[in-house]
């Protein structure tokens, strides 16, 4: 069955505009670092190069990467829930769903399948990610010590200890998007078209993100509980020490939010009338 | 329960908020039936469909499928019956062998492409099947959903209008389909439609259905036998009625008033009934004959319309 709803989702033209955005956003960022990639170094550095004489090869592919990583917060979230917002809702859009539910597989089974098939093009996404922006960024750029710069301090990262964090990264953001899949899956299962549940998700993410990254004393109480707070967590992997015990609270807080998404689905659409 | 039952509806009800849409429906299919399931638009026929196939839940009431209540934890039931609700609605993306092969891998029975060239050639797609179904045809569509359904060679059969949207040489092929599943490949098949005319030319049995109850029942041949059929006779102002009753006609009169007689009795008594109303001094303007139930069924459509 998986089969099947990967065969159907990789059909479809539409699926691979997320591939191509992703390229294409991955492709800019490299292209203007290749171009003015100097004064936007010097611009960022201007803070630290007052107290600190930093050379080498500070543009380097490890950093581009970081860059476009940064830059895509929001962009990620939006393109998985493209899929994963379409595969009830589209089914039930196109009225195929009917003709799904006359065959004998469980109600249970086929969210499952449906999920993992999200999560299975979630993971592929960030699979084109790491390629198109590390493998690329490190091809043009070349490899070099890491820099990351935060607000108030920044971290220096050794070269030969950059790339199993990225790998960490790209694996905790996975975590992350399953989640973000979890979501869309659930309002998925209460809309007859995909345009909601897509909006939806993203404005979900939207709001839950201005609670995580407004600093007031009445969204500090609840952000630690949100899922947006921690969909970040793979940042932590570029400090010094890696602050293990946090990541490791925010992926059990993003797999008890996918438990949640996926269960609560499975509950509403076992008792589904399906009239589309 | 018997043992040919392979599908019965049990006192189903449906609600959606305060419309009831079926009521305490009860009916029971027979292996070998073509079961005709006639209702009026909004009579509630595609809800009690779908109760059949666990897509919508009932109120109350239960469905057997050979003799075990189906539900969500008996959904392998499904294996027995294939159908098609409404619209055939396939992936269009996709040609029609994908969607014959995806839906046949989850029909819960092993299914070689031989079987799938099989059903594309007794639903007549052979040759098309690499066609996306985004360019087939309305009647194309209804063939292969019911390449679809029959895939996993089922016993039973759900058609829910299945001439719906076809032109007039779709509905006669798609009439000998149905009635070619019945006869050559011993399908049991449930077919709903809003014309009676439809119903009678494919039916072995038939109920009827209005606002979501049971009107009537039965075997087509006898709801429609010939001898239920509504004559009725215009003639002049000649009074008639002491010889009418008198004679044997009286016992087919059903009504009589204003120079209008109206007889129930089989079609083939009319020429002897015109003969005797002439030898009698009347002058005939009209006759017209027209069954029982059809004329009951054409009661429900003008009500609806009045109420529209």
């Amino acid at each position: 069955m998986l089969r099947l709803e990967l065969y159907k989702i990789f059909k479809r033209p539409r699926t691979y505009i997320s591939f191509a955005i992703i390229t294409a956003f991955a492709l800019v960022i490299q292209l203007a670092l290749v171009a003015d990639g100097k004064n936007f170094i010097s611009f960022a550095l201007q803070a630290v190069n007052e107290q600190f004489d930093i050379k080498g090869n500070i543009l380097n592919g490890y950093l581009v990467t970081y860059i476009i990583l940064q830059s895509l917060l929001v962009q990620i979230p939006l393109l998985v829930a493209l899929v994963a917002g379409d595969v009830l809702a589209g089914e039930a859009n196109m009225g195929t769903m009917r003709l799904l539910l006359t065959k004998p597989v469980s109600r249970t089974k086929l969210v499952l399948v449906k999920y993992a098939a999200s999560v299975c093009y979630a993971l592929m996404l960030i699979t084109w990610l790491a390629i198109i922006a590390l493998a690329l960024s490190v091809s043009i750029f070349g490899a070099g010590d890491l820099i990351n710069l935060k607000s108030d301090s920044f971290v220096i990262i050794l070269k030969q200890d950059v790339l199993w964090r990225y790998l960490a990264a790209f694996g905790f953001a996975a975590l992350a998007m399953s989640t973000v899949s979890a979501l869309a899956l659930f309002l998925s299962s209460f809309a007859d078209n995909a345009i909601g549940p897509i909006m939806g998700t993203m404005g979900v993410i939207v709001v839950l993100m201005i609670f995580t990254t407004l600093d007031l004393p009445i969204f500090n109480t609840i952000s630690k509980y949100l899922f947006t707070t921690h969909m970040i967590g793979w940042k932590g992997f570029f400090d010094d020490p890696v602050p293990y015990a946090a990541i490791t609270r925010s992926a059990v807080i993003l797999a008890i939010y996918t438990v949640l998404f996926v269960g609560a689905t499975i509950w509403w659409f076992n008792k589904k009338d399906i009239q589309s | 329960m018997a043992a040919d039952i392979i599908i019965e509806a049990k006192n189903l009800s449906k609600s959606f908020g305060k419309f009831r849409a079926v009521e305490d429906l009860s009916f029971a299919i027979n292996h070998g039936d073509v079961y005709g399931f006639l209702g009026q638009n909004g009579a509630g026929k595609s809800t009690t469909m779908r109760m059949l196939l666990g897509l919508i839940f009932p109120d109350e009431g239960s469905v057997y499928i050979k003799g075990e209540k189906f539900g969500n934890r008996s959904r392998h039931l499904l294996k027995h019956v294939g159908a098609v609700i409404e619209r055939p609605d396939l992936y269009k993306y996709l040609s029609g062998w994908d969607n014959l092969r995806m839906f046949a891998q989850l029909s819960g029975v092993p299914i070689t492409n031989g079987r799938l060239h099989e059903v594309l050639e007794i639903v007549g797609l052979k040759g098309r099947e690499q066609d996306k179904v985004k360019g087939y045809s309305q009647g194309m569509k209804q063939r292969l959903g019911i390449a679809i359904a029959m895939v996993h060679n089922p016993d039973l059969l759900i058609l829910d209008e299945p001439t719906n949207g076809l032109d007039p040489q779709g509905i006669y092929e798609m009439r000998v389909l149905i009635q070619r599943l019945s006869k050559d490949f011993g399908k049991t098949i449930l077919i709903s439609s809003h014309l009676l005319h439809e119903i009678e030319q494919i039916a072995t049995r038939m109920i009827i259905i209005n606002r979501g109850k049971k009107i009537i029942e039965g075997d087509v041949t006898t709801l429609l036998s010939p001898d239920d059929t509504n004559v009725d006779v215009r003639i002049g102002a000649v009074d008639i009625t002491p010889s009418l009753k008198a004679s044997k006609w009286v016992a087919a009169l059903t009504n009589e008033a204003d120079g209008k007689l109206q007889f129930r009795m089989n079609p083939s008594n009319i020429p002897a009934l015109t003969k005797w109303l002439v030898e009698q001094g009347a002058d005939v303007y009209e006759i017209n004959a027209s069954h029982s139930l059809e004329a009951y069924f054409l009661s429900l459509t003008n009500e609806d319309n009045a109420k529209a």
